[in-house]
Formats: structure tokens, sequence, C-alpha cells
């Protein structure tokens, strides 16, 4: 399935979401005919069971699709409704077909169907049709919740560094489309988890993309009677760049694979911090090498770089991430260091 | 080059299967050797313990069963490896051995040659060491001028290889050495030799390390004779053989653990309440290491499949060196603990020795700059 995916959706993300597409999204046009484009398609649901019209896709091969969305820097919440419909297959809801985003921080809480609270930095939150959330239910715990953006009393709008929306959304005594209690073995980070997933694949895909254009810029480029790319200055920062691609790819590839069906805490928080360190060093160099063209609105460079420096950061930053994982091996000492590493896995982490 | 060329791959369960006996193994065997000499990594020697590991039949692991091998692949070979290595156990003695020279005998050998040196291999018996650098040939590795010239039925080989880690141990190097005319391109010219380093007219002499160790050596070549069956491979094509051994040589986990102990008794300082930024520090190297270790896989797969992934192999020991080079210094900057030659806690001895060792990570078996033109030559750059 991971093949047909990938091809499938390079093709169509080549033709669709081009540098204009992009940019007249920054500018708050929602690109209205690559959704539908990407709906008819059928990967907003390629995750959620077959009962419900999916595709029943595991991780592993949802894969290809998110970091398609990051190489082609798609101005739409592809990755995140992958996440928002895996998320309600996994408790038993139908999913949805139009535009879905989700909310890893939410304040929400939910009686008799009806919910009061806020939730923020919901990716594309003032263009969906709905959003996903974990809701606090009295007496019950967790419940995951589907909301209405309509049904939003407000919505404060909110930028990334890229220009992507990133809103917060208020509820008072709102009808929920949808809700469920989160099954036993979910987490009510699930949200936070899931989302620092896709955007480690979201990273890895605009790496690859800016490995390819910097370097082809440096075949290209003249100084001194000869391609940048000739010189070794430039030569030993750019294999650096395809270090920390490599990396970044290796390291989003596992925790996908690695959660296939069920998400793999460690695996992911290994990629989140490995695919942000590389987004910082690769924006780094692949300015450096373009010099001042780079530097311009006009040229594409910097819709892949200003995507990394929002991304890096999103559903948890490196730091935060790292300090979770060294608690973690503190907590187990010198010696339980390397069984844990070499399990892939610890203990009361999963999702 | 290709990112792909890291896609991701799990290690077979029968390999994986052996994680729970090598650990158990090392437990025992271990049981008192101190954290200042697991430090030492696979510089540490110990020719017991290599024939121990020969007859739990944990050498030889991807070579066949006919030269005394297991068959048991690439990954069976891996899980034992980075245990080893987790544990700091000693195990330079049959490691190039283990490692290089015997796949290259396997890959390059003729039936004699294979029946001759790779069981005592696989028994932990045999000791390699690699003759590549000379005086004035280290990174330039083509510009060798060691000779073998042809005498009779034999060859006569004079010269000099200068850093063989090993010699002094070694029963054998596989040496690099000029057969054919200088005039010749860059890359030809040049064969492979299975050196006996008990021949008349072979010194080898050690060097010291900066902090009083004896691991590399410089070997003379003065009119030894070689019979004709030590040319390895074809002559003339040494360069060809010696770019495919080199992905064997950067992209084991050797070259991302050398700072293991230290990371370990590292941890243990710091103990289980860690700060904010110890916690942070801690977390990434870890994630970083979990990273390698993928990448390292990935290569492994690779080569279990027959590729030559020479680029790939560039970026696991470039990327591998950097983090294990930074492990002492991510130690100074999160303890106030100060490294100790002698007494201090078992810490501050494993920081000694590994502050000292760290450059050498990054010069041996290929220098930083080297690997990364060979990266670069992968973008299409060169």
């Amino acid at each position: 399935m991971r093949e047909l995916f990938g091809s499938t959706i390079e093709r169509l993300l080549a033709d669709g979401s081009d540098s204009e597409t992009v940019l007249a999204s920054e500018g708050g046009v929602w690109s209205a005919a690559l959704w539908e484009a990407i709906e008819d398609s059928g990967f907003t649901l390629a995750a959620a069971p077959e009962s419900l019209g999916g595709a029943d896709a595991g991780w592993a091969d949802l894969y290809v699709i998110a970091r398609a969305a990051g190489r082609h820097a798609v101005p739409l919440p592809l990755a995140e409704a992958l996440l928002g419909n895996w998320l309600l297959g996994r408790c038993g809801l139908e999913p949805q077909s139009t535009g879905l985003s989700f909310a890893a921080s939410a304040q929400l809480s939910l009686t008799a169907g009806r919910v009061s609270g806020v939730v923020r930095d919901v990716p594309w939150g003032r263009h969906v049709q709905s959003v996903v959330a974990v809701a606090d239910t009295k007496g019950v715990g967790p419940s995951l919740v589907v909301l209405a953006r309509e049904r939003a009393q407000a919505v404060e709008q909110s930028l990334n560094v890229a220009g992507e929306p990133r809103d917060a959304l208020f509820f008072t005594d709102a009808t929920v489309v949808d809700s469920a209690p989160l099954p036993n073995g979910l987490s009510s980070e699930v949200l936070q988890i899931g989302g620092a997933l896709i955007r480690s694949a979201q990273i890895a895909g605009a790496l690859s993309r800016l490995l390819d254009m910097t370097s082809e810029y440096a075949s290209q480029r003249n100084q001194f009677g000869k391609p940048i790319g000739a010189f070794q200055a430039i030569q030993q920062q750019l294999a650096v760049f395809a270090e920390q691609t490599a990396a970044a790819n290796s390291a989003a590839e596992a925790a996908f694979v690695q959660s296939d069906r069920a998400l793999n805490w460690f695996a992911i928080a290994v990629a989140k911090v490995c695919a942000a360190d590389a987004a910082t060093q690769g924006a780094n160099i692949a300015h450096a090498v373009h010099g001042a063209i780079g530097f311009t609105q006009e040229y594409a460079l910097q819709l892949y770089t200003r995507r990394l420096w929002a991304w890096r950061g999103e559903f948890g930053c490196a730091t935060r991430w790292s300090q979770q994982i060294g608690a973690q091996v503190c907590a187990v000492g010198g010696e339980g260091f390397w069984p844990l590493l070499t399990q892939d896995c610890l203990s009361g982490a999963s999702a | 080059m290709a990112i792909n060329e890291f896609t991701y791959s799990r290690i077979p369960a029968e390999a994986e299967a052996l994680r729970a006996e090598v650990r158990q193994f090392l437990a025992q065997t271990l049981t008192d050797y101190p954290p200042a000499l697991r430090a030492q990594s696979w510089m540490g020697f110990d020719a017991g313990f290599s024939k121990a590991l020969g007859a739990k039949g944990w050498l030889g692991m991807a070579l066949p069963k006919e030269y005394g091998g297991t068959q048991a692949g690439f990954f069976a070979r891996y899980v034992i490896s980075e245990e080893l290595l987790a544990a700091g156990a000693p195990v330079s003695a049959h490691w190039i051995a283990d490692r290089q020279s015997g796949p290259l005998i396997n890959k390059f050998g003729t039936h004699a040659q294979r029946d001759r040196y790779l069981p005592a291999i696989c028994r932990g018996e045999s000791y390699f060491c690699i003759g590549m650098s000379e005086p004035g040939s280290g990174s330039d590795l083509a510009s060798i001028r060691s000779t073998a010239v042809r005498d009779g039925e034999g060859w006569r080989v004079n010269g000099q290889k200068v850093w063989t880690t090993n010699a002094h141990h070694s029963h054998y190097m596989i040496a690099l050495l000029r057969t054919g005319d200088k005039q010749t391109a860059r890359h030809e010219g040049m064969s492979q030799f299975i050196v006996d380093l008990r021949l008349p007219g072979i010194t080898v002499r050690p060097i010291r390390d900066l902090a009083g160790g004896e691991h590399f050596n410089e070997v003379f070549f003065d009119d030894v004779y070689l019979a004709d069956d030590a040319l390895i491979g074809s002559e003339g094509k040494g360069w060809e053989q010696v770019t495919a051994e080199l992905a064997f040589e950067r992209s084991g986990p050797e070259r991302f653990l050398s700072s293991m102990a230290l990371i370990k008794t590292m941890i243990d300082a710091i103990g289980t309440q860690p700060d904010a930024l110890q916690a942070a520090e801690i977390g990434r190297l870890t994630a970083r290491l979990a990273t390698l270790r993928n990448m390292s896989l990935a290569v492994t797969a690779q080569l279990a499949e027959g590729a030559h992934p020479a680029w790939a192999a560039s970026c696991v020991k470039d990327l591998g060196n950097a983090f294990e080079q930074e492990i002492p210094e991510l130690a100074q900057r999160l303890l106030d603990i100060e490294p100790r030659q002698r007494g201090g806690s078992d810490h501050a001895q494993v920081l000694a020795y590994l502050t000292q060792m760290a450059p050498s990570f990054s010069l041996r078996g290929g220098t930083r700059e080297i690997l990364r033109g060979i990266i670069a030559r992968g973008l299409g750059l060169r």
C-alpha cells in the first residue's frame, strides 16, 4: 500500500501544491481546489477503518503521505486529517470526510453531549469543519470529542512563523458532533504524541526537498569561475546537511513503522528530537549556501525553511521531548540505559 | 546517493533472540571488569575472551559453515557486536578479523585461502590488522609507496605502514601495496596481500598514544618475501577491494558506541533526579543514539543484500563519531566532576580516558573531512 500511496500523493501534490498555492495560502486563502483533489483521492480517510469508509492503513504506510505533505509544504491539514481520522477510528467513531483538524492543547469539559472550554493551536482551525480533541468528562475520564467549528463562540486567530493558521476556538455549552470515551491504552496525551509523529515526517520531507534544492543550486551557481559546489567549504556543509536529512528521515520512518498499530511513545519522542535538531541545522545550511537569493520572498527556499522553523517547535520542542526521555533514562540508571534503548519502548509511556 | 538508503530495518526475531544469551554471558564473564577498562571499548585486548566468544559461535557469524563460520547472518553478528560494545567487553583481539578481514577473504579469496585463514578467525585465535596508512599517505591513501614486486614465484615487499592498530598483537596484516606502475591512473596498480607478520624482514614498533597506551604501530618491510598465494583478490584491484571493505568498517556500532562506558557513569553520577539541563541533554543523546542505531541497521540490511552502501556508511560514521566525541564534553557540561587519570570515582577515570581518546574517533577509519567529501560526491558535487 505504501508504494501506491507514495506515487499517488507525490503526483497529486507535485501538480497541486506549487509555490503560488502555498504563498496564496499564507495570504489567507483556503486552497479549495487542492483540498478537493486530496479528499477525492481518499487520503484524508486513509487511516479510518474499512467498515467506516477508510483504507485501514497503519502508520507504516501513512508515513509517505505525511512526509509528502512536508516535501510539498502542503498548505492544508492533510497530515492533521490522517491523525484525526485515525483516532476517530480507534474510538469507534465515524471518520470526518470534510476538513478535519485536531487540538493537542484542550481545556474542555463534556457534560451530556455538550462541551465548554477552549482548544488552542488548532492547525487550520479557522478553515476546517471539525476539530478532534480530548475533553474531560466528570467522573468518567477523558473522552474524544468532535467539535464543529461553526459552533465555536469565538475564534482567536494566530499564525505560526510560516503563516499557517494555529487558532484558538472557544466553546460554551456547544453540542458536540460526536464523542466517545478514550479506549484503554490511549493516553489523554495521544494528540500531542500523534502531532509530534506527523510533524517529524513533515520535517523529514521538507528537509529532503531543501537538500535537493540546495545541492542543485550549489552546482549551478558560479563564483570565482566555478560552481560554488566545487569548493570544499560548501561541500562539507552540504555533507552535514545530507547527514542530518538522513537522520531525520530515518528517525521519522522508524517512528511511523514502530507505531504502525499503536503509537510508540519512545520512537516518536526520538523522532521529534532528531527531526527538530536536523531542521535547525538544515535550514541554517540551506540559507548559507543560497546566499541572498534564498532570503527573498520570491524564491521558494523560504517556503520550506520557515516551515521547518515552525514545525520543529509544534507539539513539543526538542527540549521538551528530550527532557521527558532524559527523565526516564535517569530513572533506570546507567545499567538500565542500554536495555531500554534496545527494547525501543519506555514503560508506562505508550500511547 | 539517496536518503532512502536508510530504509528502516528491524532486527529479525532469530537474531534478536541472541541478545538475552549474550547479555547473560557478559554479565557472568565480566563480573569484576571495571568501568575504566570497559572504557577502552574495542581497544581492549584479551585473547582468552576472544577465544571464549569463538567457542560460543559468536565470531565469523557472517561466514560460511564450511570455513568454521555459523552463517547466522549480518543481523545476528550485529546483535552480538553491539552487545559486546555496549558492555565495554575487550574485543580488540578479534575485532578487525571478524569485522572485515574475514569477510574480505571470504569474498575475494581462493578456496585454499579461505580454508587456511577463516577457521582460526572463527575460533577467535587468529588476529588481523589493516595495513593502509603510510608516513606519506594518510587521508590520501592512493598515494601509498610501499611496493610488492614480482620475484620468481612470489613477491618482494619493501616500505612502511604506520598507525596500524593492533599490529603488535596480530598474526596477519592485510596490506595495500603498490604492484603496478605509478604512471597509471591514481587508483590503479595497487593490490592487497595477506602478510604473515612473523616473516623475516618485518619489524613492528608500537607508537604510544597521548594517554600512554599502545594500540597503534609502525610496521617496516625490509625485503620481505611473500609466497604467491599471499595476494588476495586480483592483482591491480586493491583499490576497489579496499573500497568495498570500507562499508563494513564504517557503518558498524563501534562508530558510535566508543563512549558508552561514559554515558553509563554519567547517568549514574547525575542520579535519578536530573535537573532540567541534565534531563534535556541525556534525552537528546538517547534520541541521537537510537537514530544512529537505526541508520546503522539500515546499512547492515544493505550489506546483507550484497550492496555497497559506501555513501550511507560514511554518513553513519561521521554522525556517529561526532556523537561519541561529544559525550566527554557533555559530561563536563552536565557535572562538576573533574577527570582523573588515577584516583577519583569510576566516572572521573572513564571521563579522563575518553576525553583523551575522543580526538581519534574522527581520525581512525577515515577522517571527518574525507567522509564528508565522499558524501558530497554522492550529492553530485564532485
